[in-house]
């Protein structure tokens, strides 16, 4: 095959179609972002999990002398009822499930309120008293936290047994939303991008539908004679994906590493750089293909014999 | 070369075929005449033979192909051994004399050497050795269609397919086709020209095939335009010579 007659055609088609073309790249550009900002959005899920499932417990508070609620009556806990939490965890029926767990007592518990709510007033009409003691508990596998919590919230003595990874997954399902949307408008973007390509490819082919003519006439073979369209769909569609791997990779560096970082500070892990080169390439392969299949369909027609 | 066993063509929608059992054979180095009113079948029978079309019914062998069950894939291939001239030249305007010949060539993969020496050869057989840099508008129509001719012959093909080839030109330029397609005849080359040019197969002498509502109403060889047997109106010149 003739590969300089065939590049030759590709720019020809390009230089023909010039604003259609730029429109397919932006159009892929803009709608790759989205599909690249949804993949980043599901890798940030995926490694804020990671790190917080792993520091997620289930808290067993213990009554205090003013908790009314639970199974407590304005008595302490007392030191038999927490032997007997203590048992329940050791025993054979939980300790598969129970990574390791540690008791917090008051002054403990005091200690770590004062240093988390410093700079709240809050912090000065708190007494240990109030605080309540409580059994940190770590799982295996945290998603067991059900069978703790069953087991455990009827003991006497205990006010509540809690599972941490409740507050977690609230900010996951915001997150999920915000990729489930990015992925929404980046299909509705794709659709857009694929029947913009098949339209440009269309209007290409038209104007040159006599030396296609001519081409089947002589007996150019179908792969010939599609090749060229192809190639500028698949071109024009490369400059929009390498664009979108462009925008990505910029987003990462100076938003999410440069903004959030210094925002958050080290309160979470944010997804970096090598997260953003590992979607550039997924970006440039989606958009090379679509291109094709979508220059491919829409050339058929053209080619039948 | 060609052979035709009771091949009919129906289009959709319409109730009367193009082609309605025609059978007919035409053998290496043939020059044949394909006469008849419009719509009388002689495009769809040449359509049929480039394989742009496939029979309602029937068989088609051309040049040992068996083309009703010849695969899409294959199809650019078999049309590398025909060579097709239309009415309108269909030259394509921003190339020129030589790019427009060379196209065919490059198209098939040809390499650049063989396209340098086939592409002179056969603009010097046409007669246009000294305008090959010139664009088609350039031209007048009989160069035009010499144009055409040596882009259809100058991959050497078996059978050559012209569609009215003289129907824009003046009768004088025809003549100068006529003479070129008898050249390339006798070269070996199979020659099937429709046309509606009385003058030129009366001169010629050929074998004539008329189609009429998509039947063979008639094949003589050494024919004319319009049969002997049978008695019709004549008009113009045709008139003063049949009854002087």
């Amino acid at each position: 095959m003739n590969f300089q007659l065939i590049m030759g055609e590709v720019a020809n088609g390009l230089r023909r179609n010039l604003s259609m073309v730029i429109s397919v790249i932006l159009v892929t550009f803009i709608s790759l972002t989205f599909v690249g900002a949804a993949i980043l959005l599901q890798m940030q899920i995926g490694q804020m999990k990671g790190y917080w499932y792993d520091r997620a417990q289930v808290a067993v508070y213990l009554c205090t002398n003013v908790d009314t609620t639970g199974n407590c009556s304005q008595t302490e806990a007392s030191q038999a009822q927490k032997d007997a939490v203590e048992a329940k965890l050791t025993s054979s029926a939980l300790s598969p499930y129970v990574k390791k767990f540690e008791f917090e007592d008051h002054a403990q518990a005091y200690k770590n309120f004062q240093a988390q709510f410093s700079t709240s007033p809050i912090a000065g009409f708190v007494t240990p008293e109030t605080l309540n003691e409580s059994f940190r508990v770590n799982l295996n596998n945290p998603s067991d936290a059900d069978i703790l919590i069953e087991s455990l919230s009827g003991l006497a003595g205990v006010q509540n047994v809690e599972d941490q990874r409740g507050y977690l997954d609230q900010i996951f399902a915001v997150l999920n939303t915000a990729s489930v949307t990015a992925i929404g408008v980046a299909v509705l973007m794709l659709v857009a991008a694929v029947l913009l390509i098949a339209t440009t490819i269309r209007l290409s082919a038209f104007s040159r539908r006599r030396e296609l003519g001519i081409m089947r006439l002589v007996g150019a073979s179908n792969r010939f004679i599609q090749t060229p369209f192809i190639l500028e769909g698949v071109f024009s569609a490369l400059i929009g994906s390498v664009l979108a791997g462009l925008a990505i990779v910029a987003i990462v560096q100076f938003f999410v590493q440069g903004v959030l970082t210094r925002t958050l500070q080290t309160t979470t892990t944010l997804v970096g750089l090598p997260e953003a080169l590992l979607v550039v390439p997924i970006l440039i392969v989606v958009g090379a293909v679509l291109a094709a299949a979508s220059a491919s369909v829409a050339i058929s027609r053209y080619l039948k014999v | 070369m060609i052979r035709f066993d009771s091949v009919s063509k129906a289009y959709p929608s319409t109730s009367r075929p193009a082609l309605n059992s025609v059978s007919l054979e035409v053998l290496k180095g043939e020059f044949v005449f394909l006469v008849g009113a419009s719509g009388s079948g002689k495009s769809s029978f040449l359509r049929l033979i480039l394989k742009e079309d496939t029979p309602t019914t029937g068989d088609i062998h051309v040049l040992g192909q068996y083309l009703n069950t010849l695969s899409n894939r294959k199809v650019p291939f078999f049309r590398r051994n025909l060579g097709v001239v239309f009415q309108d030249f269909r030259l394509l305007p921003n190339k020129t004399v030589f790019d427009n010949v060379a196209f065919t060539l490059q198209v098939i993969g040809k390499s650049r050497g063989f396209i340098q020496e086939a592409v002179p050869d056969a603009l010097k057989m046409v007669g246009l050795a000294g305008k090959s840099g010139r664009y088609p508008h350039e031209l007048s129509g009989g160069e035009q269609q010499r144009v055409a001719i040596a882009r259809a012959v100058v991959n050497k093909p078996a059978i050559l397919l012209a569609d009215e080839p003289t129907g824009n030109l003046d009768p004088a330029t025809s003549a100068g086709i006529m003479t070129l397609l008898e050249r390339i005849n006798l070269g070996g080359t199979t020659v099937l020209m429709a046309t509606h040019d009385a003058g030129i197969v009366d001169q010629m002498k050929r074998r004539v095939v008329e189609l009429s509502s998509g039947q063979i109403v008639r094949d003589e060889r050494q024919g004319r335009y319009q049969t002997q047997a049978i008695p019709t109106q004549a008009f113009g010149r045709e008139a003063e010579r049949i009854a002087p």
